[in-house]
């Protein structure tokens, strides 16, 4: 398997004592996607921050290819892990090229390269350069400005991306699109993905392995289609919830 | 409203001057706290235990009255003393507060999520400071700046207290002769100033928010910066100090400014050297540590308060003996007593004439007897002294309806006239006793002491320039107390200028050897 990101063993705990991850192992290689799915304080979101220390775990290691996180210089790790964050983030005073183009700056790459590399990446998410370049995130509705997330975490072709809840804040006609993107952009680009939702049926239909997790623990994990035949009740719960697609906008709990 | 504009035309020059230290010390004063508060706000922020306690002490310095830390700050060694040095402190301290706040406001109130994804996308500290977080805080910022460049016009009028020049010179010279003219010729474009900064700040302010044009952010922050440099720049060249320039002083009062000026054209004419005036200096020991710092080279004393108010000896009644005592003292400290100028300004008790004609009033003594119906009003000097009210109201055994109202010593005489007090202490020179028909008690106890007008200069400037101690030593027994009064009344009642006073004394002089 080419090197991407392991965790093994993790657990993570807050100042305050509570646990946020109880031994929690699981690798995900080059070129594939893992789709952790799970509730609300799950600690998906703490899987990520793990894998790009901004958080350092409690006991066991963060591996990314093949090193420990504690190990690496943080801003060179951070700089080689694409992150899309769940609320996006875009910086509100740069316009999108700007924002597509801040951290191959923060590398200090020739001003042509980084012109080239900003307009490559705007065509690569959907959003043609010369209509969208000069625009600020606040002209974007927001499917266009998760697209410029995902373009500015790409920017710098870092060899893993991980993305929380990319598409948790759209409609479900703008998601069922961006998914579709996403397939399309993860075959050409072939990263090691992680990508967090509370969503089954996007967990399902995005990862090339699932992960199911509960409290801090998980629970499950294997191939989208072998989930229906755990044997643990809890992820048949999970599943069953998914199944008629329709009623996909269950109302959210909120934590 | 035109006597204002007659003045300015008259003034001309001298208003362009006033108008350019004011810019001056503003523009430099809040780039000074803008250099120091946004570093020390970025710390806060970083460390945001020390967040609260700093924007208490920011607090707590903004609510120092402006005049009050002038004098808290006189002592101070290298920011302290009078002069502009001093009033740039005070007006920077000022400054600080509004800026360190708005500055962590305008990084705190970043959304969080924005500063996750700087960090997240591998920025260092610095990075995320000078990409991301100031950048947002600008505007936040900006709005700071505006409020402490307003607030600072406004306290820059209160430091020509500390001789720092500037529009507020007017309002004190105004105050001083009580002239609303002259008042309003220093408000009206200190006004004007305020607006001018904040409508100019507001607009900078507009278009860093207006997040769109990338290239009009730029701009604005283009033109704030050369204006600051233009504004500096050019208000140096405009108050540029000639190095070698003898340096007059002068209190607060009236007869002191006739006599800064007396004192100033009279180094001019007779020596050439040129003369910088530092006149309305905010009281006595203000004046004292002035010489004693070289911010001023020479100004009038009065032997009596030299003697209590700064050396704290016992007053004594001989004037020769005074004069001889206080000489001494002043060579102690490196200072020399020039000739007496030939007329004694003591306390004057004064009441209204009608009062004194109705009662049959004389002397201090009579009115002990009717001062207990009474209400006295008093400067702030009087009130504090050693040979001022507490001495006197054992001497004579006065007391009144009420505890004396502490009032400005110029305004002091209008009280009386109108009524509002009944007996003040005035100074025997005062050209308001003739102009609002005032008497003059007489001190038959003999509580003051003699209090000679004298010129007092820095031994050093003496030394160095001889000529200025032989042209101020002309000036000996030159005044009497009958033309002191004179030119008082014409400052006080006919709104003359102290420096047209001071020139035509000066020719009469010559005429009649």
């Amino acid at each position: 398997m080419v090197p991407g990101v392991e965790l093994r063993h993790v657990s993570y705990r807050l100042a305050s004592g509570a646990t946020i991850l109880h031994d929690l192992s699981i690798a995900v290689g080059g070129g594939e996607t893992l789709a952790l799915v799970g509730s609300s304080g799950a600690g998906k979101t703490t899987v990520l921050k793990l894998v790009n220390r901004l958080l350092v775990p409690d006991a066991g290691e963060v591996c990314v290819q093949d090193r420990d996180t504690r190990e690496w210089d943080p801003i060179r790790l951070r700089r080689s892990v694409g992150y899309v964050i769940q609320e996006v983030g875009l910086f509100p005073h740069l316009s999108v090229a700007d924002n597509v183009a801040v951290v191959p700056r923060l590398e200090q790459w020739s001003g042509d390269r980084v012109a080239a590399r900003v307009r490559e990446l705007l065509d690569l998410v959907g959003l043609p350069h010369d209509a969208y370049a000069t625009r600020f995130p606040d002209e974007l509705s927001g499917g266009q400005r998760q697209r410029v997330g995902v373009a500015r975490a790409l920017a710098a072709d870092p060899p893993v991306l991980l993305m929380d809840e990319p598409f948790g804040a759209l409609d479900p006609i703008t998601r069922r699109q961006l998914q579709q993107e996403f397939r399309r952009i993860q075959a050409r680009v072939a990263k090691c993905v992680i990508l967090v939702t509370h969503d089954v049926s996007e967990a399902l239909a995005l990862g090339d392995r699932v992960g199911v997790m509960e409290g801090g623990r998980l629970i499950w994990h294997g191939e989208p289609a072998a989930i229906a035949d755990s044997d643990d009740a809890r992820v048949r719960a999970l599943v069953e919830s998914a199944l008629p697609v329709a009623r996909a906008e269950t109302p959210r709990r909120s934590v | 409203m035109s006597a204002v504009v007659r003045f300015w035309v008259t003034h001309e020059r001298e208003l362009a001057t006033l108008v350019a230290e004011h810019i001056l010390l503003v523009a430099i004063s809040t780039t000074v706290a803008v250099a120091i508060g946004v570093p020390l706000a970025v710390f806060a922020t970083r460390r945001p235990r020390l967040a609260s306690p700093l924007v208490g002490i920011a607090n707590i310095v903004q609510t120092v009255p402006s005049l009050a830390m002038f004098g808290f700050l006189l002592p101070v060694p290298f920011i302290g003393g009078v002069g502009a040095r001093a009033a740039l402190a005070v007006l920077v301290l000022y400054g600080l507060l509004p800026i360190v706040r708005s500055t962590i406001v305008g990084i705190t109130t970043i959304d969080p999520s924005i500063r996750l994804a700087g960090v997240a996308m591998g920025m260092t500290p610095r990075e995320l400071l000078r990409h991301i977080e100031l950048p947002l805080a600008l505007p936040s910022i900006v709005a700071g700046v505006r409020v402490a460049a307003v607030v600072g016009v406004g306290s820059a009028t209160i430091a020509a207290a500390i001789g720092a020049g500037g529009l507020g010179q007017y309002i004190y010279r105004g105050l001083s002769m009580v002239d609303s003219t002259v008042i309003l010729a220093g408000a009206i474009p200190a006004a004007v100033l305020a607006l001018a900064v904040d409508g100019g700040l507001l607009w900078i302010e507009r278009r860093l928010s207006t997040r769109r044009q990338a290239r009009s952010r730029r701009t604005a922050i283009a033109v704030a910066t050369s204006l600051v440099v233009v504004a500096i720049i050019g208000s140096a060249a405009f108050t540029m100090r000639s190095p070698n320039a003898i340096v007059v002083g002068s209190k607060n009062f009236t007869e002191q400014l006739i006599l800064g000026e007396i004192l100033a054209q009279t180094i001019e004419r007779e020596t050439g050297l040129p003369v910088q005036r530092r006149l309305n200096l905010g009281g006595t020991l203000i004046c004292d540590r002035a010489l004693m710092t070289g911010d001023i080279d020479v100004y009038v004393e009065y032997t009596g308060t030299a003697l209590t108010a700064i050396f704290h000896q016992p007053a004594t009644k001989d004037s020769s003996a005074v004069t001889a005592k206080v000489r001494d003292l002043y060579a102690a400290s490196g200072r020399t007593l020039l000739p007496p100028l030939g007329y004694d300004n003591t306390f004057a008790i004064l009441v209204r004439a009608a009062d004194a004609r109705a009662r049959g009033l004389r002397t201090i003594e009579d009115a002990a007897k009717v001062a207990p119906s009474w209400r006295a009003g008093f400067g702030y000097e009087f009130l504090e002294r050693p040979d001022g009210y507490p001495g006197l109201a054992q001497a004579y055994g006065l007391s009144f309806r009420s505890p004396p109202q502490v009032m400005d010593l110029t305004l002091s005489y209008r009280a009386l006239a109108s009524g509002q007090v009944d007996l003040i202490a005035g100074d025997a020179t005062a050209g308001l006793i003739k102009g609002l028909d005032l008497v003059r008690l007489e001190d038959n106890r003999h509580y003051f002491p003699p209090y000679d007008a004298v010129p007092v200069a820095r031994a050093a400037t003496l030394l160095r320039y001889p000529r200025v101690r032989l042209a101020l030593e002309g000036l000996s027994g030159r005044i009497s107390a009958a033309q002191m009064q004179e030119m008082n009344y014409a400052a006080d009642a006919q709104h003359e200028n102290p420096a047209d006073i001071a020139r035509r004394f000066l020719a009469a002089r010559r005429e009649t050897p």
